[in-house]
């Protein structure tokens, strides 16, 4: 009996000292994250913008928000642990930005008040109450996040992309710049252009595969 | 018959609406006899509704390069 507990204490030993070479290991890996700012724009502008555009709803003004979490980053580099992707720790820095926004859009006098009327139409039928009673059938709210996320996650694919291929699915795909156009301003054939369209789109295929089915 | 290679060119221009009514008849004819390409062209359609539902955005490649000179100024 007394036997038998050692070894369970001795298995228990190892697991717990094997464990915490697994973390250490893990630790060594994390802080292996390092920050450059030289590839910023180009690996994650599109995927901020996206973030930003859907909670700001106005092309402009995340367009500032997205370069002013660069400069905010730039400022604070020294301050990043390592701990996290740079990409998540950018994306951090820029919801601080979002709700910065909100507040200074607040502040000025008067528009913090919410004003909110009651009954749009005054001879409809019914409670008011119970007329403003979240329909729980709606399923607009759930695919509104959904497609948030969709393109999140397809901008996180382009982003894997070489260059010269996401530059080209982006302007032809998003943009909807036509053939012509694109070929004169990147100095290319249609048929060089088709066959870039034909590796990002299979590249796109397998990245979504495997990533939102 | 259409080669693969012409099937998915076919393919890929229908997606962005520039394939000629001549061209989209050969890619119905070829997904009649060719699965590998069927499916191909159905993964295809699906990508280009994917990224119409998501409504993606992006910056023009003008656009970014003022971010990346404004990001050297300061830095």
């Amino acid at each position: 009996m007394a036997a038998l507990k050692y070894t369970e204490k001795v298995e228990n030993l190892k697991v717990i000292t094997s464990n915490s070479i697994t973390f250490d290991s893990n630790e060594k890996r994390m802080t292996a994250n390092q920050l450059h700012p030289e590839t910023w724009v180009d690996a994650y502008a599109d995927y901020l913008f996206n973030f930003a555009v859907a909670r700001v709803s106005d092309a402009e003004i995340a367009k500032d928000l997205v370069q002013d979490t660069f400069f905010a980053g730039l400022k604070s580099a020294k301050n990043y642990k390592g701990d996290a992707a740079e990409r998540t720790w950018l994306i951090a820095i820029l919801k601080r930005k979002v709700i910065d926004h909100y507040r200074k859009i607040n502040s000025k006098k008067g528009k913090a008040e919410v004003r909110m009327s009651y009954s749009t139409s005054s001879d409809s039928e019914g409670d008011w109450l119970e007329e403003r009673v979240a329909d729980p059938f709606s399923t607009q709210e759930n695919s509104v996040i959904e497609n948030e996320e969709l393109g999140l996650a397809i901008q996180s694919c382009i982003s894997k992309l070489p260059k010269k291929q996401a530059q080209v699915f982006q302007m032809k795909t998003i943009q909807g710049i036509s053939t012509e156009d694109i070929c004169n301003e990147l100095g290319i054939n249609p048929s060089n252009l088709w066959v870039m369209i034909h590796r990002a789109r299979t590249a796109l295929m397998g990245c979504l595969n495997d990533n939102w089915y | 018959m259409t080669p693969c290679e012409k099937a998915a060119f076919i393919c890929n221009k229908a997606q962005y609406g520039e394939a000629t009514f001549i061209e989209k008849m050969k890619l119905q004819f070829h997904l009649l006899m060719c699965k590998t390409c069927s499916v191909f062209s159905k993964q295809n359609a699906d990508l280009t509704s994917l990224c119409e539902k998501a409504k993606l955005q992006s910056l023009s490649e003008q656009e970014k390069i003022m971010m990346k000179e404004k990001l050297q100024n300061k830095g």
